[in-house]
C-alpha cells in the first residue's frame, strides 16, 4: 500500500485537533464560571437570621465547623429541586446547613421553609444581597463548604445533585474534617 | 418625494440611542465620575446575562453590580481598584477584556500565531506556483502559428 503523503496527513490531523478543541469547548456549560474565592476566607458579614431579623450574627458566630452554605431564595423555581435532598442532609447530620436567604421577603423567605420544612441550622436573612455579592452570588441556588477555619473549599452553581453530593462535597469534607466520618 | 423619505429616516437612524438598561441615570456630584461610571459599566460583564456588560443588562444582579460601582467611586475608589474588587468577587469572566496571564495566552497571542503559520503556507505556496516565465524556442512558436492557423511570417 502506497503510504498517504504528508501534505494531506497534516491538515487532516489539525482538522481533527481544531474539531476536537471546538467540541469540548461547545459541551463545557459556559454558566458554571470558577468561583476566585476557593481557598480563600470567606467573607464577613453581619446579617440577620429569618427567624430573628434583628439579632445580628457574623461571620465568627459560624466558625469552628466545616459548613455548607446553601444560597435560596422563595422566587427562586430551581430551589425546590434541591430542597428534598437538603431536608435528607439536614436529618443525616454529617452537614452543618446554613441557609442565605438571597434578595427575598422575610416573610415570603419563612413561609417557604414552614411549607417544605427548614433544613437549615440557622438562614441569614440577606434582602439587599450584600453577603451575595461578597460571595459572588449569580445564579441562585449556590452552595459553598467552607471548612472550620472559615475559608471556602468548593461552590457549587445550580441545584445541587446527589452526584455533586458524592463525587464532590463528601470526599472533600472527609479529606479535612475527619472526624466527622 | 422618495427620497425625501429615507433622507428622514436616515436623519432618525443616525441619531437613535439604543436603550440601556441603566436608563435612570446615575447622579454624580461631578460630570468626571460619570463619565468614569459609565466606561466601567461598559468593561463588565454580567453574571447572569453572560453577553451583555453591566451597563446594557436588567437582570437585578446587574442593578446590584451598578449601584457597587456606584457606590466605589463615590468612595473615591479608582477604576483599578473597582475592577480588582469586582474579580475578587465574580473572578476573571467579569472582565469583559481578559488579563494576560499565564492561563490566557492562548487566548491573546493564538490568532498571531494563527497569523503567522497562515501567512508562512501563503508566502510558500506562492513561491512554488510562479516558475520563472520560459520563452518559446522557434519549433514552439511554429506549431502555436500553424495551430493559430496564421503563416510563418505574419507576426502575431
Amino acid at each position: 500500500m502506497r503510504s498517504v503523503p504528508l501534505r494531506f496527513v497534516v491538515p487532516l490531523l489539525l482538522f481533527g485537533g481544531l474539531v476536537a478543541f471546538l467540541g469540548i469547548g461547545l459541551n463545557r456549560d459556559p454558566r458554571l464560571v470558577p468561583s476566585p474565592l476557593i481557598g480563600k476566607p470567606a467573607p464577613q458579614f453581619a446579617l440577620g437570621t429569618l427567624a430573628t431579623p434583628d439579632i445580628v450574627m457574623q461571620r465568627e458566630d459560624l466558625l469552628g465547623h466545616a459548613l455548607l452554605l446553601n444560597v435560596w431564595a422563595s422566587w427562586c423555581a430551581a430551589c425546590r429541586d434541591e430542597h428534598a435532598l437538603l431536608l435528607e442532609l439536614a436529618r443525616g447530620g454529617k452537614f452543618n446547613l446554613i441557609g442565605l436567604n438571597y434578595h427575598d421577603d422575610l416573610n415570603a423567605g419563612r413561609q417557604w421553609l414552614s411549607e417544605r420544612g427548614d433544613p437549615y441550622r440557622y438562614t441569614l436573612f440577606d434582602p439587599q444581597g450584600k453577603l451575595g455579592l461578597d460571595l459572588g452570588v449569580y445564579g441562585v441556588p449556590e452552595t459553598f463548604l467552607i471548612d472550620a477555619a472559615g475559608v471556602v473549599r468548593y461552590k457549587h452553581v445550580g441545584p445541587l445533585t446527589r452526584e455533586v453530593l458524592a463525587q464532590q462535597l463528601l470526599p472533600l469534607l472527609a479529606s479535612f474534617e475527619p472526624a466527622t466520618q | 418625494m422618495k427620497a425625501w423619505r429615507v433622507f428622514v429616516l436616515g436623519i432618525l437612524l443616525a441619531f437613535n440611542v439604543p436603550l440601556l438598561a441603566s436608563d435612570a441615570p446615575a447622579r454624580f456630584n461631578t460630570p468626571a465620575l460619570a463619565v468614569r461610571y459609565d466606561a466601567l459599566l461598559e468593561q463588565l460583564r454580567c453574571m447572569v446575562c453572560q453577553n451583555q456588560t453591566l451597563k446594557d443588562s436588567h437582570a437585578e444582579l446587574a442593578q446590584d453590580l451598578r449601584d457597587e460601582v456606584r457606590r466605589l467611586l463615590e468612595q473615591g475608589n479608582t477604576d483599578v481598584q473597582i475592577r480588582d474588587y469586582l474579580v475578587a468577587r465574580y473572578g476573571d469572566f467579569v472582565l469583559y477584556s481578559p488579563p494576560v496571564k499565564g492561563s490566557t495566552w492562548l487566548l491573546w497571542l493564538g490568532p498571531f500565531v494563527l497569523l503567522t503559520v497562515a501567512l508562512a503556507v501563503v508566502l510558500k505556496l506562492s513561491r512554488r506556483r510562479t516558475p520563472a516565465a520560459v520563452p518559446l524556442d522557434d519549433a514552439e512558436r511554429a506549431r502555436l502559428r500553424a495551430a493559430l492557423g496564421q503563416s510563418a511570417d505574419s507576426q502575431p
